[in-house]
């Protein structure tokens, strides 16, 4: 295991756990953004190129953008005064989260390994992705662009400001 | 420890982050941020996995982890529109306040 990668992966973790901390959700999602740069890093330094820089892209372009609109929009950054930011079954949670690490890390310490491609670094350029996309996977893409789109139209449906219409058995 | 099982440990302590910050905050935004952490967390042991496996040529873990970035994102821009909906009609993104269906 390279220097780097424990550098790059202690940044991760501890930006993922103060983006899940902290209290300001302003700053929650700073720290979001900061988690999924350091997954990019991964990425890259997994020679999966393509994926890295979509990462970069999709999450520390869009994805995070978006939370910070919704955290504005929402006006959550304001910390509430009834108790703290955690619910009140804080603790069950706690101990589901924890299981579930000790068993994964369980089977992944305890696991034998065998998989051969530890020294060779695969050599895959973005034209053999492309063309992998346009011809073995187009089906799965086109579905993707479908999926997008259907999204993208059903998030603009729901959040969009309905007019206050009369409702169908009265309101109480 | 192998490279391999590195990458794993990293992304299961990112799982169970995301877990637990989904199962214990009160804020529905947070709890789609501890979605997103499981969704990359998920993402990065493909990647790994595409890298140490046998046949990295045939890019099959490559694109299950563009897909799912693709997914990931549509995923994203439909909770946080929810979030904005339900905070329009609550006033309120506190979960532990939303106990009802009726609106």
């Amino acid at each position: 295991m390279s220097i780097a990668f424990w550098i790059i992966a202690t940044l991760t973790v501890v930006a993922a756990l103060a983006a899940v901390l902290l209290r300001n959700l302003v700053h929650c999602a700073l720290s979001l953004s900061l988690t999924f740069a350091g997954l990019a890093v991964l990425f890259l330094q997994l020679d999966a190129q393509f994926a890295g820089f979509a990462q970069i892209l999709v999450y520390v372009g869009a994805v995070a953008i978006l939370v910070v609109f919704a955290i504005l929009l929402t006006r959550s950054s304001e910390t509430p005064k009834d108790g703290g930011v955690f619910s009140p079954t804080w603790l069950a949670g706690l101990a589901v989260a924890a299981a579930v690490f000790a068993t994964v890390a369980g089977a992944i310490v305890y696991s034998v390994n065998g998989l051969p491609n530890a020294q060779a670094v695969p050599s895959v350029t973005v034209l053999q992705i492309g063309q992998a996309l346009m011809s073995r996977y187009v089906l799965p893409l086109e579905i993707v662009a479908l999926l997008l789109t259907a999204a993208t139209i059903g998030a603009v449906i729901i959040a969009m400001h309905e007019k206050p219409a009369t409702k169908i058995g009265g309101a109480k | 420890m192998t490279p391999l099982a590195g990458y794993l440990l990293v992304a299961a302590l990112l799982f169970a982050i995301g877990l637990a910050g989904a199962l214990t905050r009160r804020n529905a935004i947070l709890v789609l941020i501890g979605v997103e952490l499981m969704l990359n967390a998920a993402n990065l042991n493909l990647i790994a996995f595409w890298r140490y496996g046998p046949h990295p040529e045939a890019l099959t873990g490559m694109m299950f982890a563009i897909f799912s970035i693709a997914v990931a994102a549509a995923e994203a821009a439909v909770g946080l529109g929810l979030v904005i909906s339900v905070h329009r009609h609550a006033q309120t993104a506190d979960l532990d306040q939303m106990n009802r269906m009726k609106g």
